[in-house]
């Protein structure tokens, strides 16, 4: 078995290079390399057919792998030399290796990369921020959408505080008709993301806190983080039964089936939903811990754009990236993809009004990222594997929040080692 | 009468003899040093080296294997999934042996009717794609939507339903099960073919005296079928250390809950390709593959010598 799985992968590969040759033969084509096969669709038929207004010349295929293959599919393409021209960049590490690596051209010189504030560009430049590598596109942001005919029932109305979120929560579970809350823990990432980092920024004050973290200025093992886990472990009464076995699909399923009342969401969900939900959504950002009063919201850089260092084409890539800097693909994307929010300083107008609320957190909250994307996650153990295991388990009440935070620190002692 | 083949060969002449062996062993001996041999040896050398930021490789010797046996970050991990694996194996040699023994037992009968309809249908889930089989067991087992909980409680044993795959306790064992469904069906045929080789006249002869048909199958059948069931149990041993794309399709490559699901396939991989934030380490994953391919050496090498040896052959 290991044998035929390993020359499976060599046929994949021997085939993908064969695919890739034959796109790259040709003058003036260029080929993206993405994860996003969801937005296939949307690439091809408005965001290439804008793009191929202004430069009619300019030959653009979208090649995109399964999420879950991605990183593994273009770390080989690009190692054997078949990837396409353009790559599509996961935020830190990921995207950083490859820099470094020298698989990644320096986007500096692009026109347009002043239309983006530091901290969007943060995800994709190197430790000391002299060079960046990938063109921001997009980011996301960690919130809870829910089922506006559930609330009109029960009669509530949206949480502010963590307090009053426990008492819709209640609320529904009396009643009896919705699942209260939905989130499953099969998949371990949804109780991280959409859970610890969805409600945790409010606990430790966003970018401080993050920032602190990484200076080891806080340790996880300190009170903010574990009560941030105190709150996702006592949400398990609300949650499906068998949330356990609940996997994302699933979740999504009961919640656009109208079952859930309240799913803690990440704004990518909502062009899953405004396909399949029937019923009026809203959403509410994290609802804060008692005696706070600042808010803050997950808002995390998630994709950007930077050129295969070994493309044949790089003056037609760099065309490519010049475009993606402007207002007008920011508002195609934007609209296209709702939940998706362009980085750039320009502000666009968003027409869905779930992901038009989203992103006018941003007025009124603080924007951090993940604390576990930056730096944090680069050593042995994994912080971010760490988090999705333990966030599942304090969910499934296998493991205290105190014993969480204490295994994601001893975790990191063990490797990581903050600048004095 | 035509002379046996040895005597053809022995006259022919050297060049042409050549030819010929050129001609039938070339392709295979060309196509399995390709993709099988070159592969094993070239992931060998892979794990002895180590690469910087940068992706260059420098040689380290075995100091991959000493962190990966020795510094309890990898080790325990390992360990981990060594024994999930063995979990994983024993389940199979527990319940799909058997079960696979017991079937063809069954259709082997003389006047069963029907036989190539079960013989097909006991069969058809091991040509299913894992992926389907994984999706359709997830939602048969789904405390959301799944039929499991409502037949439980149609014969009453509603109690008794629980999210087996989400839960530590139950979810190893509920994707072994799974598994067993899916392949139950190759010690089927194997044994079967087998139990149809038996001459007819061994069993005449058991029935002329006295012999009913299940002591026929225990005292006749199952000892003459012996040497299948050993190379099924090999076959098995093999390909559950290399199994892998059931606990990714079902549980991802992070193998939850808190790495219960986590089997050498699926800690290879993820060391080998990385997972969301962490990055792949491929000399790391090579270190990893070959001891799964010594492990399993081992496993053959007993198998071979303490087994296989001993069991008895009858030429009919």
């Amino acid at each position: 078995m290991r044998r035929t799985f390993k020359a499976g992968l060599g046929a994949e590969v021997a085939a993908l290079a064969l695919l890739a040759g034959l796109a790259s033969a040709q003058a003036g084509s260029l080929k993206i390399e993405s994860w996003r096969n969801d937005d296939a669709d949307i690439w091809n038929s408005k965001i290439i057919p804008a793009f191929n207004k202004h430069y009619p010349d300019i030959k653009i295929e979208f090649a995109p792998s399964a999420p879950k293959e991605y990183n593994a599919a273009l770390n080989a393409r690009l190692d054997g030399g078949t990837a396409g021209d353009l790559i599509t960049c996961r935020p830190f590490d990921a995207s950083l290796a490859l820099y470094q690596k020298h698989q990644l051209d320096s986007v500096d010189a692009i026109k347009g990369m002043d239309n983006f504030s530091d901290v969007a560009k943060a995800a994709w430049q190197t430790d000391d921020g002299k060079t960046t590598f990938c063109v921001p596109i997009a980011s996301v942001i960690a919130g809870f959408i829910y089922n506006k005919e559930a609330f009109a029932k029960v009669g509530v109305t949206e949480p502010k505080t963590l307090d009053e979120l426990h008492a819709v929560l209640e609320k529904f579970k009396k009643d009896g008709t919705y699942v209260p809350l939905v989130m499953g823990t099969a998949d371990q990432w949804e109780a991280a993301t959409m859970g610890f980092q969805n409600i945790g920024p409010d606990y430790w004050k966003g970018e401080a806190g993050r920032a602190n973290l990484i200076a080891g200025k806080e340790k996880l093992t300190d009170p903010q983080y574990v009560a941030a886990f105190k709150e996702i472990a006592s949400w398990a009464p609300y949650l499906g039964s068998g949330f356990q076995a609940q996997t994302y699909a699933d979740s999504q399923n009961l919640f656009s089936l109208g079952k859930g009342a309240i799913y803690a969401a990440g704004s990518w969900d909502i062009s899953t939903f405004r396909g399949q939900a029937k019923f009026a959504m809203g959403a509410f950002p994290p609802p804060q811990p008692a005696g706070t009063t600042d808010c803050y919201i997950s808002d995390h850089t998630d994709i950007a754009m930077g050129i295969n260092a070994a493309s044949k084409n790089k003056e037609d890539a760099k065309k490519f990236l010049e475009w993606l800097t402007t207002p007008e693909f920011a508002t195609i994307y934007a609209n296209a993809l709702p939940g998706f929010f362009p980085l750039a300083k320009t502000p666009v107008k968003v027409e869905d009004d779930v992901a038009a609320t989203m992103v006018g957190w941003r007025q009124t909250c603080k924007s951090t990222i993940r604390n576990s994307y930056q730096i944090l996650s680069r050593g042995t153990p994994n912080l971010e594997n760490e988090l999705w295991n333990v966030s599942a388990q304090v969910v499934n009440g296998k493991l205290t929040p105190e014993a969480a935070g204490k295994q994601l620190q001893d975790g990191l002692d063990k490797w990581y080692k903050p600048a004095k | 009468m035509a002379e046996p083949v040895s005597h053809v060969t022995a006259q022919m002449p050297r060049a042409k003899l050549a030819g010929l062996l050129l001609f039938f062993l070339g392709p295979a001996v060309v196509i399995y040093t390709l993709f099988s041999i070159y592969p094993l040896v070239a992931t060998m050398a892979l794990s002895t080296y180590t690469s910087d930021t940068s992706g260059a490789r420098s040689f380290v010797g075995l100091a991959n294997f000493q962190t990966l046996l020795g510094d309890a970050l990898w080790s325990k991990p390992f360990w981990n999934a060594l024994g999930n694996n063995l979990i994983f194996f024993v389940v199979h040699m527990c319940v799909q042996n058997p079960v696979g023994i017991a079937l063809a037992g069954l259709l082997s009968l003389p006047g069963v009717r029907l036989k190539g309809f079960y013989r097909t249908v006991m069969f058809l889930p091991t040509m299913l794609s894992v992926v389907i089989v994984g999706f359709s067991w997830n939602l048969i087992l789904s405390p959301l939507w799944g039929v499991a909980s409502g037949a439980l409680k149609a014969v009453g044993l509603g109690s008794l339903f629980a999210p087996w795959l989400g839960l530590e306790s139950s979810a190893l064992v509920t994707l072994s099960l799974i598994s067993v469904w899916q392949f139950v069906g190759i010690p089927m045929m194997l044994i079967y073919a087998a139990l149809l080789n038996i001459p007819e006249e061994l069993i005449d002869a058991a029935r002329v005296d006295g012999l009913g048909q299940f002591r026929i199958f225990f005292h006749i059948k199952l000892p003459l079928v012996l040497p299948t069931i050993s190379l099924v149990s090999v076959l098995t041993f093999v390909a559950n250390f290399n199994a892998f794309d059931l606990i990714y399709s079902v549980k991802g490559a992070l193998a939850g809950p808190n790495f219960a699901t986590d089997i050498l396939g699926t800690f290879f991989y993820r060391t080998f390709f990385g997972n969301q934030l962490q990055l792949g380490n491929p000399t790391m994953g090579a270190a990893v593959a070959t001891v799964m391919f010594f492990i399993i050496l081992l496993g053959l090498c007993l198998y071979l010598f303490l087994v296989q040896r001993r069991i008895r052959r009858y030429a009919f």
